[in-house]
C-alpha cells in the first residue's frame, strides 16, 4: 500500500488512506464524508463536484487524490465560518437561488472563485464564469443576481 | 432491468390516469403514539373518489384498526410541534414549504412549529405519487382539513377546561385564547399527557385563500440553510456503516438477452460480492473503482436483435401503431364538414424527438436488509410504487419494504420507477451488507426512460372572418395530455394514437402538453397568417375562455406585443394553453443571425394564473425555471439512438439550457384568491415551444415544425428541410 497522501482541506490537515489514483470527488465523499461536493455527470461537464485546489475551481470528479497532495482543498463545507455563511453562501440564501439545490454546491464554490478574482463582475463575466455549471431547475436569474448581491457584499466589507 | 421493445407501453397517462393498487399501513394506530410521543393526532380520511384515489388506503384488512381511504395525518406533541405527514416528495418543486404553509395557515401556528414528514412508505399514508401538479389542488387541501380538525379540538379542549363554549374561544399563533377572561393556553399545553386520535372527514370546511396569514406569502424554502452549506443529504449522499458501492453489468443494447457469462474472475476479487440472477449481473465491493474493475473483469455474451434508428424515428411512429390499446378519438360536429365550407386551410405535420430528463441528481439507491426487513432510501417520485415494485421483484410481502425519499435532486418526471433501487436492493441480499447504487450519466441517458417522441398531424379550417370552422389533429406516440383546443371551434376531431415505441419511454414535466401545445399553436400561427391577421388577435377572435383570455393579455401588453416594428433578424410570437388547471401564454423575442443561423431567444414573458398562489417566491420559480427548462426541449435537445443504443449519453453530445442560453426572463403572476390553488410545475412550460417557432417565423419567415428546432443552427435545419 502507499504511504497515505495529505493535503490540507478546508484549513485543516488530512490524510487519505485510499488508493492514490481515486477519484478525488469519490475519496471527499466517500471516505472524510464532504458529501457537499455533488457527483451529476463524471465527466467534468457539469460542474456539480466544484472545489478550489489552492484557490482554483477545478472538477474534482476529473481529479484524483493524488492531485491533491501537499494542495489546500476547500469545498463548500469550508465557507462558512463560526456559524457565519460566506456572503456568496448568503445571497444564493437571500435570493432564493435553488430548486433542488443539487448544483448549488458547485454554482457556490464557482461563484466563490469567480469574486476572489474579479470584485464586480459584469453580467456577461458571471455567464462566462459559470457557464461550465449546469442547472437543470432553471434558476440561472436568481444565481445571477445572487453573485451580484454577493459582489456588492464584499465589496462593501473590503472598503 | 430493461424491457424488450415489444413490451414497452407508452408510460406517462398511465401514471396520470390509473388508480393506485390496494395498499395498507405499516404503521398502525396502536403504534402511533409509541413512534410519535403524546398529543393530539387527527388522521383525515377521504370523502370523495378523486381524493382516495390520489392519496389514502383503498380497503382496510378486517383485522386493520385503520379506517378506510385515509389521506394524510398530523400530530401535535406537547412542546408544541406540529407534524405533518404527506406521501409526496420534494424534489426541488418546494412542496414541502407549501405544504407546511399551508398547514401553519390552517392551525394557526408560525410556520417554524410545523415539520413535514413526506414520502416515507412506514410513516406516511399511501399516495400514488407526486406527479401530475396534484400536491397542491390535492394534497394542500387534504392536510388544511386535518390541521383544521386539529384547530377544533383544541378549542373544544380549552373550550372543556374553562367550562365554555368552542364558539367564545380564538386561535391564534399557537394558542386558545378565551377573549371574555384573557385566560390562553398554548397548543402544547392542550397536548399534555393526552393521547388522543380523531378521524375527521375532508368535507371539513378549510380558510379560504383571501383570509390566509402564511399561505400567500413569499416565505423562503424550508432548510434553505442546508442547501447553501452542503449539509443536506440526498440518497447518494448517504453513507451507512459497512457500506459497499454496486455497479451493475449493461447490456450492449436494449433488450439484449444473457447468452453466457463467466464471473470467475470478478468474484476472485478480494471484497466483491457478484450477483447474477437471470439476466442481471451486478457486483458490490468496499469502493465504486473496486465494484467498476470487478464488472469489467465479467466476460459476458449478449444476443442483441436489429432494432431502429432516430433518423427514421417519424416514419417508424406512423408504422407501428399499438391498436390494442387504441383510443376512440373526441368528436364534435363534422371536422370534414368544417374543412369543406373553410375560406382557408391548413394540413401539416408537426413532429417532437425523445429528450431525457437528465435530474442533476442521478438515479440512485442505498439499500439495507435487516431481519428479512428491506429499507431502500431514494430519489423517487412515487415511493409506494417503488415498494410495490420491490416487493414484487423481490417476491417479500410489502409490509417488509420500507421506502424514504430524501428530498431529491430534481425529476421532472423522470423518476418514476425504481430501477436503482431494484438494483440496489438484490445487491445489498446478496451482499448482506448496505449497498449503494448511483448510475452513471451515461447510465442516466440511456437506462431510464425518455419523454415520448411524437408526430402530430393537424387540419385547421378558418372562415373568411377568421373564425375557426374545422380542428383535426391526430397525436402519434407522444400522448393525450393538453390535446383538446381550448378555441372555440363547432367541428372537432381529436385522436391520440398509441405506438409501440421504440424506446423506453414515460413522464415528464408536462407530459405530451408541451408537444400538443406546440403543433397547435404553431397552426393557430399559421392560420393566422394565411388569413393576414395578427396572431393575438386571431386567438382572441376564436376564444371565449375569460382566465386563457386574461393571460394573453397581460403577457402581451407586458410583453409589448406589435409595439415596435422589428429589426433585421428580429422577431416575436405566441403561445399558450390550459393544462392541469393552469393557464398560461407565452411571448417570445428571438434574434437570428443571418450569417451564422444561430437562433438566440432574447426575451420571454409569461403569465401564469392557477388560481390562487399559494408561495409567489417558489412559484416565480417555477414558472421562469419551466420555461429555462422548455428552451432545452425546444431549441437543441434531442436523444439520438440507433440499434438499440443511445448515440449521444453525455452532456458533452447532448445539449442542456446553460448560463449563455438565458434569456432575458419576466413572468407575471395572477393571484385569483376567488379559486382555489391548481398545481404549478407542469404547465408554464407549454407555451415556450410555439412562442419560439412563431418567433423565428416573423423573424425569417422560414416555419420550423419539429422540436428541437435548431439543434445546429438555423441553416443546419434549412438544409435538411
Amino acid at each position: 500500500m502507499a504511504t497515505a497522501v495529505h493535503a490540507e482541506i478546508n484549513g485543516k490537515s488530512r490524510a487519505f488512506a485510499c488508493e492514490p489514483n481515486t477519484s478525488l470527488l469519490f475519496a471527499l465523499r466517500e471516505e472524510l464524508g464532504l458529501t457537499g461536493t455533488k457527483y451529476a455527470c463524471g465527466e467534468g461537464q457539469c460542474g456539480a463536484c466544484t472545489i478550489l485546489l489552492n484557490g482554483t475551481p477545478r472538477r474534482s470528479c476529473q481529479l484524483s487524490v493524488a492531485d491533491g497532495a501537499g494542495k489546500s482543498i476547500v469545498t463548500i463545507e469550508g465557507f462558512e465560518q463560526n456559524g457565519q455563511l460566506h456572503p456568496v453562501q448568503q445571497a444564493f440564501l437571500d435570493q432564493g437561488a435553488f430548486q433542488c439545490a443539487y448544483c448549488t454546491s458547485g454554482m457556490i464554490v464557482s461563484s466563490v472563485a469567480l469574486l476572489q478574482n474579479n470584485s464586480s463582475p459584469s453580467e456577461l463575466e458571471i455567464v462566462q464564469a459559470l457557464q461550465g455549471n449546469i442547472c437543470r431547475c432553471g434558476t440561472h436569474p436568481r444565481i445571477i443576481a445572487a453573485v451580484q448581491q454577493a459582489a456588492k457584499a464584499m465589496h462593501g466589507s473590503r472598503s | 432491468m430493461s424491457r424488450a421493445p415489444e413490451q414497452l407501453a407508452i408510460e406517462p397517462e398511465r401514471y396520470e390516469l390509473r388508480s393506485g393498487t390496494l395498499h395498507q399501513f405499516n404503521l398502525q394506530r396502536r403504534d402511533f403514539f409509541k413512534v410519535m410521543g403524546a398529543g393530539i393526532a387527527i388522521f383525515t380520511v377521504a370523502a370523495d373518489p378523486v381524493s382516495a384515489q390520489e392519496s389514502g388506503v383503498r380497503h382496510g384488512r378486517p383485522d386493520q384498526d385503520q379506517p378506510k381511504d385515509i389521506t394524510s395525518w398530523l400530530h401535535i406533541n406537547d412542546d408544541g410541534m406540529v407534524t405533518a405527514f404527506t406521501g409526496k416528495v420534494e424534489v426541488g418543486q418546494n412542496t414541502r414549504t407549501t405544504l407546511a404553509q399551508s398547514v401553519a395557515d390552517e392551525l394557526r401556528v408560525p410556520l417554524s412549529s410545523i415539520r413535514m414528514v413526506m414520502g416515507d412508505t412506514a410513516l406516511t399514508p399511501f399516495d400514488m405519487g407526486t406527479f401530475g401538479s396534484r400536491s397542491t389542488p390535492y394534497m394542500s387541501p387534504q392536510l388544511r382539513r386535518a390541521a383544521s380538525a386539529a384547530r377544533d379540538l383544541l378549542l373544544e379542549q380549552a373550550a372543556a377546561q374553562w367550562k365554555t363554549t368552542p364558539d367564545k374561544l380564538s386561535a391564534n399563533e399557537g394558542k386558545i385564547t378565551n377573549p371574555a377572561s384573557g385566560a390562553t393556553l398554548t397548543y402544547a399545553q392542550l397536548a399534555q399527557g393526552k393521547t388522543l386520535a380523531h378521524d375527521m372527514p375532508d368535507s371539513d370546511p378549510i380558510t379560504p385563500p383571501a383570509q390566509w396569514t402564511v399561505a400567500g406569502k413569499a416565505v423562503p424554502k424550508i432548510d434553505a440553510r442546508a442547501f447553501v452549506t452542503g449539509q443536506h443529504q440526498y440518497t447518494p449522499d448517504l453513507r451507512p456503516a459497512d457500506l459497499l458501492h454496486g455497479k451493475v453489468l449493461r447490456p450492449p443494447a436494449f433488450g439484449a438477452k444473457l447468452v453466457s457469462a463467466d464471473l470467475s474472475a470478478a468474484q476472485a476479487a478480494p471484497g466483491v460480492v457478484v450477483v447474477r440472477d437471470a439476466d442481471f449481473i451486478a457486483a458490490a465491493a468496499p469502493t465504486e473503482r473496486a465494484a467498476e474493475k470487478a464488472i469489467a473483469a465479467i466476460h459476458a455474451e449478449w444476443k442483441t436483435q436489429p432494432q431502429t434508428s432516430s433518423k427514421v424515428l417519424f416514419s417508424y411512429l406512423k408504422q407501428n401503431l399499438d391498436m390494442e390499446e387504441h383510443q376512440k378519438p373526441h368528436e364534435q360536429g363534422s371536422a370534414a364538414t368544417g374543412l369543406a365550407k373553410a375560406a382557408h386551410q391548413l394540413e401539416q405535420t408537426y413532429t417532437v424527438g425523445y429528450i431525457a430528463h437528465t435530474p442533476l441528481e442521478p438515479r440512485a439507491a442505498v439499500a439495507e436488509w435487516k431481519d428479512e426487513r428491506l429499507t431502500v432510501w431514494t430519489g423517487t417520485q412515487r415511493p409506494f410504487g417503488v415498494q410495490e415494485e420491490l416487493s414484487a421483484a423481490l417476491r417479500i410481502p410489502k409490509d417488509r419494504v420500507r421506502v424514504i425519499v430524501p428530498d431529491t435532486g430534481s425529476a421532472f418526471g423522470g423518476k418514476h420507477t425504481a430501477d436503482a433501487a431494484l438494483e440496489a436492493a438484490r445487491l445489498a441480499r446478496a451482499a448482506n451488507r448496505p449497498v449503494k447504487i448511483v448510475w452513471t450519466r451515461e447510465e442516466e441517458f440511456t437506462w431510464s426512460y425518455f419523454r415520448p417522441a411524437g408526430v402530430i398531424e393537424i387540419k385547421g379550417g378558418i372562415a373568411a372572418d377568421g373564425k375557426l370552422t374545422a380542428w383535426e389533429f391526430h397525436n402519434y406516440n407522444s400522448g393525450s395530455s393538453g390535446m383538446l383546443t381550448p378555441y372555440d371551434v363547432a367541428n372537432q376531431l381529436i385522436q391520440f394514437h398509441p405506438v409501440n415505441s421504440p424506446l423506453r419511454q414515460g413522464s415528464y414535466r408536462g407530459l405530451a402538453a408541451t408537444a400538443n401545445h406546440f403543433a397547435r399553436e404553431s397552426a393557430m400561427d399559421e392560420l393566422a397568417h394565411a388569413a393576414q391577421i395578427d396572431p393575438l388577435e386571431f386567438r382572441m377572435k376564436n376564444l371565449t375562455d375569460s382566465r386563457l383570455r386574461s393571460v394573453f393579455e397581460s403577457a402581451a401588453k407586458s410583453f409589448g406585443w406589435r409595439q415596435k416594428k422589428n429589426q433585421a433578424g428580429q422577431g416575436s410570437g405566441m403561445g399558450g394553453g390550459v393544462e392541469k388547471g393552469g393557464y398560461v401564454a407565452t411571448f417570445a423575442e428571438i434574434a437570428a443571425d443571418k450569417n451564422s443561423g444561430e437562433i438566440r431567444v432574447v426575451r420571454v414573458v409569461t403569465a401564469f394564473e392557477c388560481g390562487a398562489i399559494v408561495n409567489p417566491d417558489g412559484l416565480r420559480n417555477q414558472v421562469i425555471g419551466a420555461n429555462i427548462m422548455g428552451l432545452g426541449g425546444e431549441l437543441f435537445e434531442a436523444i439520438e439512438f440507433d440499434n438499440g443504443k443511445i448515440s449521444n449519453p453525455h452532456f458533452a453530445q447532448y445539449r442542456v439550457p446553460r448560463f449563455r442560453d438565458i434569456p432575458q426572463m419576466e413572468a407575471i403572476l395572477v393571484d385569483r384568491k376567488d379559486l382555489p390553488p391548481a398545481g404549478a410545475g407542469e404547465t408554464p412550460i407549454v407555451g415556450l415551444a410555439p412562442a419560439i417557432g412563431n418567433a423565428i417565423f416573423d423573424a425569417t419567415g422560414i416555419r420550423l415544425r419539429s422540436l428541437p428546432m435548431v439543434p445546429h443552427g438555423l441553416n443546419a435545419t434549412k438544409a435538411s428541410a
